[in-house]
């Protein structure tokens, strides 16, 4: 049964593709995020210029797939009509649709005038809307998981420690001090 | 893999008119998590549990609690202790989709008038395979192994309620449980215990592992309620999936309350808050 075992194995394990792609545009968007937030500190700690220069574009790219991971929901209900409701009381809903919400101002300022017209400060201001949009956005990913929590929880886990780092930069000169 | 029989049998559709399920499909997509947590999971660990099953050849379900002739007793030993019986039914899972398949075995009913109940039983357990160090689901602690769940003593003598031994007019893949099987098409997938070795009758309610693992999300009922929602998603539609969906997306169709069953099953829950007792 050799060629059959195969055959199973490269099939998608059929009925509901839709519900795989939501699960893999949903990870890859986290993935992606957590990644553009690794850039400063591999900056910091390598000297390496590629880091920063390459964040805007995979912080766009979690977005991408982001608002993708939305549009094949809809397509999953058949329908947006119910996202509202499901918004107010799914807090699993709430909180990925608030993440996806928080990354569009970023979206909206992430080209090189927008530095310019917004002043720095400002632009950073809004653009540290990514720390609440990813810790919703893994919340959003323990909710969503059934059983075995340990994906997830990688997640989350690398995202504590990336926001636990500029924490502990943010505070480390006052405590020199 | 056979993919290209039509083993659907004799019931193409249920009393519905809902198609059945083509067996390639129900034999791929199965939430069975002692064999893997995805979709295809079950179907590609399978040979795990056939071999498993191979080596404990004669398969015993050990009888206890409040039962007067507890024991073990073989599996084609207790299949003879009733009719067998060829029913179609509707799987609905708690996750909003559902297959409609036939189904064979006896009567869990017949099964425990067999062995015998006490005046002071009052509901069953059900105790699915235990085996950790074979079962790649069982190495992690996700869930509290092994998988238990249960019904109550009404409920699991109700006519509906199957012991299956086999599906689509064959034993019973690996993947869906093999080799025996709960089948109590009113209630929600998870309460359909899979690979059954124990079965236990009991005083108290007992400690069913979804609603231990997430007790807000699965209660210990579980029947089919379009009304009640699961915290993350609506259970008012379900995903049928009959292989008529060209294998991109299969039409959502209303869910019925206890899954199109409710003439035949309602009474045993009069005057039951089935939104408390869901």
């Amino acid at each position: 049964m050799a060629a059959g075992d195969v055959a199973v194995r490269r099939r998608p394990p059929g009925g509901q593709p839709l519900e795989r792609a939501l699960e893999q545009t949903g990870v890859l968007a986290l993935l992606l995020l957590v990644l553009s937030l690794a850039c400063t500190p591999l900056r910091v700690w390598t000297g390496w210029t590629w880091p920063a220069r390459v964040r805007r574009a995979l912080g766009l790219l979690a977005f991408g797939y982001a608002a993708l991971h939305l549009l094949i929901y809809a397509l999953d209900q058949g329908t947006l009509a119910q996202l509202p409701a499901d918004l107010l009381k799914r807090p699993f809903i709430t909180a990925g649709g608030l993440a996806l919400a928080l990354l569009l101002p970023l979206v909206l300022t992430s080209g090189r005038q927008a530095v310019r017209r917004l002043g720095f400060q400002r632009w950073q201001q809004v653009h540290r809307l990514v720390y609440s949009a990813a810790v919703l956005a893994a919340l959003h990913f323990y909710w969503g998981v059934k059983g075995d929590k340990t994906e997830p929880l990688l997640y989350a886990g690398a995202l504590a420690l990336l926001l636990g780092w500029r924490l502990w930069r943010a505070t480390a000169p006052a405590r020199r001090a | 893999e056979p993919t290209g029989i039509d083993r659907s049998g004799p019931h193409q559709t249920d009393e519905l008119g809902g198609l059945v399920t083509p067996f390639a499909l129900a034999t791929r997509y199965n939430n069975f998590y002692e064999l893997g947590w995805g979709k295809g999971d079950p179907a590609r660990h399978a040979e795990v549990l056939r071999s498993y099953i191979a080596a404990h050849e004669p398969w015993t379900v050990t009888f206890s609690g409040e039962v007067e002739r507890p024991g073990t007793y073989d599996l084609a030993t207790l299949l003879g202790w009733g009719e067998l019986q060829e029913r179609t039914y509707r799987l609905r899972c708690v996750e909003a989709w559902s297959m409609v398949m036939p189904w064979q075995g006896v009567l869990l009913g017949d099964v425990l008038r067999r062995v015998g109940y006490t005046s002071q039983a009052r509901y069953v357990q059900l105790t699915s395979v235990f085996a950790p160090e074979t079962l790649p689901g069982q190495r992690s602690a996700s869930l509290d192994w092994p998988y238990v769940e249960g019904l109550r003593l009404d409920e699991a003598l109700h006519p509906l309620t199957l012991l299956a031994s086999g599906m689509y007019g064959e034993p019973l893949p690996a993947q869906n449980g093999a080799p025996l099987r709960l089948a109590v098409p009113w209630k929600y997938g998870f309460k359909w215990a899979k690979s059954v070795t124990h079965i236990a009758l009991t005083r108290e309610m007992p400690l069913t592992t979804w609603s231990v693992a997430a007790p807000h999300e699965y209660g210990f009922y579980a029947n089919v309620n379009p009304d009640v929602d699961h915290p993350r998603w609506s259970q008012a539609t379900e995903r049928r999936l009959d292989g008529q969906g060209g294998g991109l997306m299969e039409a959502r169709q209303e869910t019925l309350p206890f899954n199109g069953y409710a003439e035949q099953v309602a009474g045993l829950y009069a005057g039951q808050d089935l939104r408390r007792d869901f």
